[in-house]
């Protein structure tokens, strides 16, 4: 029982968390871009614009809520939220910080460590699809249409690289050990020797490009090009139903950094962040927001430099590019474990 | 507690397939029938097949309902709805033959699953390290055949989707 009471506690902890990050996270790209574009940036709404995010918020739910008469009610209603629950959920298998011990209760900073988490992930991004076809296709607009075929060859496309990547990061759970892991928790307590930390960062470029496509950011927002697409899948969405579509692009970005962070960079280790003290799990956690923070920091800063790339570049790129380099990666990556198997 | 969670399911899946051949719209059919592969993945979980759950997941909801509805979209499901005629003789052979391959399949699990009350996996055979021991040792021949047949159709695919680009380009 408590069992259940600790994760639904911990779940809300988490969504809430996820949601006020949501909203400066659209601050924090705001003023980042208008650095970028040699502006101010939001500065109106409470002391340096920090209250902007409350406003918008406080706008899109009093919005008047409009439903076009010619799209398929029950599939446009239900699309963006089908978007933003894969977005939440995929947090559940990170690692948030070290284990808490307070006598004989342990608190574990994850909602849950299942032996699956990354194949948790993988079947939690693909589903994330659906929010967006099934709202370009309930639309009834040919623009939304276009935009949500669009992104269903897209996400389909660079899952695969991201796969075969994560393949590799598995492969390499395995050296000296007699069985590797799929668990995030697991994975992030392992030692890893330094010749692998920098095997494993040769990856991390792919792998943030695959995240860029799975999240639809610039320079692969193709699905929504403002220029040919007129927003895409989301023409026919205004008020809080385009803030859940917002939400859903933003939260993906944070989770994947996440989970980027943990894969890549020891998650929540870092100096002075020691599992069994008092202040281990606040430092931990303060280290894994700084890592997220970062990473989130790549994603603008790449959207600030790159322009859009065509359509048939991007799938090119994927196919003849990505994918073949990702498969040599994993051959090498099945060579070095091999080697170095006792 | 396990009894009532799986009626649930079960009805929920029963729903969904119905729902599938019930839809006049072929979007909502293929809706239909990712409610049922999604609530087949939650019965692997109470049978602690994980891997099996999430790769029903993977493969069923994340590739092949999106083909379906990628497919269903370029045809033009939004047209609306799809209306099947039929002849009255044609209906009744649909039914007599569905029946018989209900009874086939019934007849089939009831030849191959043991008497009586089927035990429930032990913990550990569903898991990724069990799964994956068995497929590369005990069945590592037919493992391996099934990939080349995956193989040859994909290469398949290429190459109908070749020709047909460049009779296209003439």
């Amino acid at each position: 029982m408590i069992i259940v009471i600790t994760s639904v506690i911990k779940s809300l902890v988490l969504i809430l968390l996820l949601l006020t990050g949501f909203a400066y996270l659209t601050y924090y790209e705001r003023k980042l871009l208008s650095r970028f574009q040699v502006r101010i940036g939001p500065n109106r709404a409470g002391p340096r614009g920090l209250l902007q995010p409350v406003a918008d918020a406080v706008k899109a739910i009093f919005k008047e809520e409009v439903v076009p008469d010619h799209v398929d009610k029950v599939v446009y209603l239900l699309a963006p939220a089908l978007s933003l629950i894969p977005a939440l959920v995929a947090f559940a298998v990170v690692p948030l910080a070290p284990d808490l011990t307070i006598g004989n209760f342990t608190l574990r900073f994850h909602i849950a460590d299942v032996n699956i988490a990354l194949l948790y992930i993988l079947a939690i991004t693909s589903v994330g699809t659906y929010g967006i076809i099934l709202g370009g296709w309930s639309s009834n607009n040919n623009y939304s249409l276009l935009g949500a075929l669009r992104t269903a060859s897209q996400m389909i496309s660079y899952e695969l690289p991201m796969g075969i990547i994560l393949v590799a990061i598995i492969l390499t759970t395995n050296i000296g050990r007699e069985t590797g892991t799929l668990s995030l928790v697991e994975i992030v307590n392992q030692d890893r020797p330094w010749w692998l930390w920098l095997w494993l960062w040769l990856a991390f470029p792919m792998f943030f490009i695959t995240m860029l496509a799975e999240s639809n950011r610039s320079p692969f927002d193709l699905p929504e090009t403002e220029n040919e697409l007129i927003a895409g899948f989301q023409i026919e969405y205004g008020g809080i139903k385009f803030a859940l579509y917002f939400m859903a692009e933003y939260i993906s970005m944070i989770t994947g950094s996440a989970i980027m962070a943990t894969l890549f960079f020891g998650g929540w280790h870092g100096p002075f962040a020691t599992p069994g003290t008092w202040y281990g799990p606040i430092v931990g956690f303060g280290w894994l927001v700084l890592k997220i923070i970062v990473l989130l920091f790549l994603y603008i800063w790449v959207r600030a430099s790159m322009p859009r790339i065509r359509y048939d570049q991007l799938l090119q790129f994927c196919w003849k590019i990505l994918t073949p380099l990702s498969i040599a990666y994993l051959i090498l990556t099945a060579i070095i474990v091999a080697l170095a198997a006792p | 507690m396990t009894l009532l969670l799986f009626t649930v399911l079960a009805l929920i899946a029963l729903v969904g397939a119905v729902g599938v051949v019930m839809s006049r719209n072929a979007v909502y059919s293929a809706l239909f029938l990712l409610v049922n592969f999604a609530t087949i993945a939650v019965m692997y979980f109470m049978l602690s097949a994980q891997f099996l759950g999430v790769v029903q997941v993977i493969i069923y909801a994340g590739a092949i309902v999106v083909l379906f509805l990628f497919v269903i979209m370029l045809i033009g499901g939004q047209i609306g709805p799809v209306t099947v005629g039929g002849r009255r003789y044609a209906r009744l052979l649909a039914l007599v033959l569905g029946a018989a391959f209900l009874l086939l399949v019934v007849l089939g699990l009831g030849a191959a699953l043991p008497p009586g009350e089927a035990p429930l996996g032990a913990p550990q055979a569903g898991s990724v390290q069990a799964v994956g021991q068995e497929l590369y040792t005990t069945y590592l021949i037919p493992f391996e055949l099934a990939s080349i047949l995956l193989l040859v159709g994909m290469l398949g695919g290429v190459v109908l989707a070749r020709r047909y680009r460049e009779l296209g380009k003439d």
